[in-house]
């Protein structure tokens, strides 16, 4: 036994990460939150249940996913830097990973539909393929302003069978398209299951998000070994809702690296929020001197959220991770970096913790340092928007 | 026992049904006088909805009254003082969600609806297991904290979430988010769940919209709460004249089916 903290561990009975998360959700989804969180610890400790898991990540969506040095940024910045490539998980982004541990544990709870909040629509395309994998009806919401910047994500949805609804309540972003799937999940727990994209929402979804995003963590820490690096200095990801950070930092909570999750500028919660509830958990969040919740503005569709996940809430106040804030104008350029320096267009969510270690090469990032990526999406779905600014501001 | 608790246990006492309407606060730069409207047309007491920008358990009625009051500037502090001027001793319930709460600090917004006539509260994103800092804040100032029952509540737990439930048990007579729905919609199997462990008052809400299903709500209840149904009136241009004569068309049917139990 050793008395050093247990870092990423599980949260307490109720859900907390230290004084974040919880259950704050209308009674009529208590029952279904504490039914699925039995389903969860059930399923988690049943190893043919992980078997399955592990087996449609291999075969279906193309894990493991390589870990890929970049010389040639590297060089240029005196790092050495290692990305970790989620881009190349099937659907292009991380988000599959929880998406096959969700629906594969709703069939376990015998449910035959599944529906999802998307924003940048990345999740809303994993769901959508899963639920067509395992034969299940899938709704997705998505904000109408984010419908219209990434259309071709909607169709692609449509395309893999499932219904996309547009949400036109509040700011019309991820924020209310979380709150109309809460909405709809009222009316249809019993048959019906949510399938939240990120570490975030009443317990036990961050828990659970982050232990099937974890899988990202454990990967890269044994891939990192083989390159002859026991431990990296530090680990960078981007942030939304933070699954795709939780997932990599899960594999180095409890070593030396430093864990940096980078926010939007203009959804930093941790920068710029206040403690506050919202969407099922206790978090910072976004928020204006009334307690009303304030509307993120990013570039990018994914990171456009005001709170983040109450895990990481816990980590930034225990001091363990650091969050940091790019914005939209640095993103850009990182983008043409990691395309033109590495042949990687990375999704514009990826590029603002490329933008981070950019930034801070030589700087918070001691020259000579291991640092490991994770790119979390590739940029597919963002180089018409991204065409349509370059030209702008050309 | 909290002052709501009293006046409601009294009330049906009487044997007369409960009518509580529930109104966006600062949807309208008038709705002091709408909450008066209502109080003279028969309502019992009122639920004064406090706007948050992300309603996730209200329908788009209730979600567009709650954008509009923001619009107009509505706060807590503006309510507070909004309601100073009400002429009324209806017993006054917040409706809201636990951010404003937890924002404003919970001892001092407990102690500050209670200085304006508020003595309960309905928080529908605040579970039993999450209430604790708030009931010790809400029990310094004599406010009840409501909690709701869903169709969907295992009996274990209704007996957990009535017993911690104050002034009186909400019943959900659906599984939905606040809205209009016309239908018929039993509510007994609720009902007796909540009466199976509680003698507070049982009133009936979410989805409650026409005299004709607070009737029947009432026939095993002991009140109706009517929300979305109103709000809809006072957005369609309704004022006191509109307001009484649908308070008025509730109160009658809750009498009718009051004389026949
Ligand atoms: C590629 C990519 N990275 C990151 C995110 C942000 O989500 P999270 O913080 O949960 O990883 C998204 C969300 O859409 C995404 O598509």
């Amino acid at each position: 036994m050793s008395d050093a903290p247990d870092y990423m561990s599980s949260p307490d009975v109720l859900g907390h990460f230290g004084e974040f998360g919880g259950r704050f959700v209308p009674e009529a989804l208590m029952p279904a939150c504490l039914e699925l969180e039995v389903a969860f610890r059930d399923a988690w400790s049943d190893q043919t249940f992980i078997d399955e898991y592990q087996r449609v990540l291999r075969e279906f969506a193309g894990r493991p996913t390589p870990i890929t040095p970049l010389p040639r940024i590297s060089a240029a910045l005196g790092i050495r830097l290692f990305a970790k490539r989620e881009d190349l998980a099937h659907t292009g982004s991380h988000k599959i990973n929880n998406v096959v541990g969700q629906t594969l544990l709703t069939k376990r709870m015998g449910k035959q539909r599944v529906i999802a909040e998307t924003g940048a629509g990345q999740h809303g395309v994993a769901t959508a393929t899963a639920a067509a994998r395992f034969g299940m009806a899938c709704t997705v919401f998505m904000g109408e302003v984010d419908t219209e910047r990434q259309s071709l994500n909607v169709f692609r949805m449509e395309l893999l069978g499932a219904k996309v609804v547009p949400v036109t309540s509040g700011s019309r972003t991820l924020k209310d398209a979380v709150n109309e799937a809460m909405r709809e999940w009222v009316t249809c727990v019993d048959d019906t299951h949510y399938c939240i994209g990120s570490v975030m929402g009443p317990h036990p979804f961050p828990l659970m998000v982050r232990e099937f995003q974890s899988i990202i963590g454990t990967e890269s820490a044994f891939q990192l070994n083989e390159l002859g690096v026991a431990c990296p200095d530090l680990v960078v990801a981007c942030v939304g809702g933070g699954s795709n950070a939780a997932g990599v930092f899960a594999g180095f909570a409890n070593t030396t690296a430093r864990l940096i999750g980078v926010e939007a500028a203009g959804g930093s919660a941790v920068g710029k929020g206040s403690p506050g509830v919202l969407h099922g958990m206790k978090s910072y969040l976004i928020q204006d001197e009334f307690g009303q919740i304030e509307e993120a503005s990013s570039i990018s569709a994914g990171l456009d959220y005001p709170g983040i996940g109450p895990e990481h809430a816990h980590l930034a106040k225990s001091g363990r991770a650091e969050y940091v804030a790019i914005g939209d104008d640095e993103v850009l350029d990182a983008l043409k970096v990691l395309s033109e320096l590495e042949g990687i267009i990375p999704a514009l969510e990826t590029a603002h913790a490329v933008a981070w270690i950019l930034k801070e090469a030589g700087r918070s990032i001691p020259s000579g340092a291991t640092v490991l990526l994770n790119l979390s999406g590739r940029g597919d779905k963002d180089v018409a928007q991204v065409r349509e600014i370059l030209r702008g501001t050309a | 026992m909290k002052s709501l608790e009293t006046s409601l246990r009294e009330l049906r006492a009487t044997g007369r049904k409960a009518l509580v309407p529930y109104f966006v606060a600062g949807a309208t730069s008038d709705w002091v006088r709408h909450v008066e409207a209502a109080v003279l047309a028969g309502a019992d007491a009122v639920e004064i909805g406090i706007p948050f920008s992300d309603p996730m358990l209200d329908g788009v009625v209730i979600q567009n009254a709650s954008l509009r009051a923001l619009e107009l500037g509505t706060t807590i502090d503006s309510i507070a003082t909004d309601l100073s001027s009400i002429a009324t001793s209806v017993p006054l319930i917040a409706m809201t969600y636990y951010n404003l709460l937890y924002h404003y600090g919970l001892e001092r917004v407990a102690g500050k609806l209670r200085e304006c006539g508020v003595v309960g509260a309905i928080v529908p994103d605040l579970t039993v297991e999450e209430a604790g800092e708030w009931r010790a804040a809400a029990d310094a100032s004599d406010v009840a904290t409501i909690f709701l029952v869903a169709p969907s509540t295992p009996p274990e737990r209704v007996a957990l979430v009535t017993s911690a439930s104050e002034g009186f048990c909400y019943a959900s007579s659906r599984m939905a988010v606040t809205g209009s729905a016309t239908d018929s919609v039993d509510v007994t199997r609720v009902v007796k769940r909540v009466r199976d462990c509680s003698d507070l008052p049982t009133y009936v809400g979410i989805g409650i919209s026409t005299p004709q299903q607070a009737r029947a709500a009432v026939n095993v209840s002991d009140g109706v709460i009517v929300g979305s149904a109103l709000v809809r009136v006072i957005h369609e241009g309704g004022g006191a004249r509109e307001i009484e004569q649908f308070i008025g068309s509730f109160r009658n049917a809750l009498d009718a089916a009051g004389g026949e139990s």
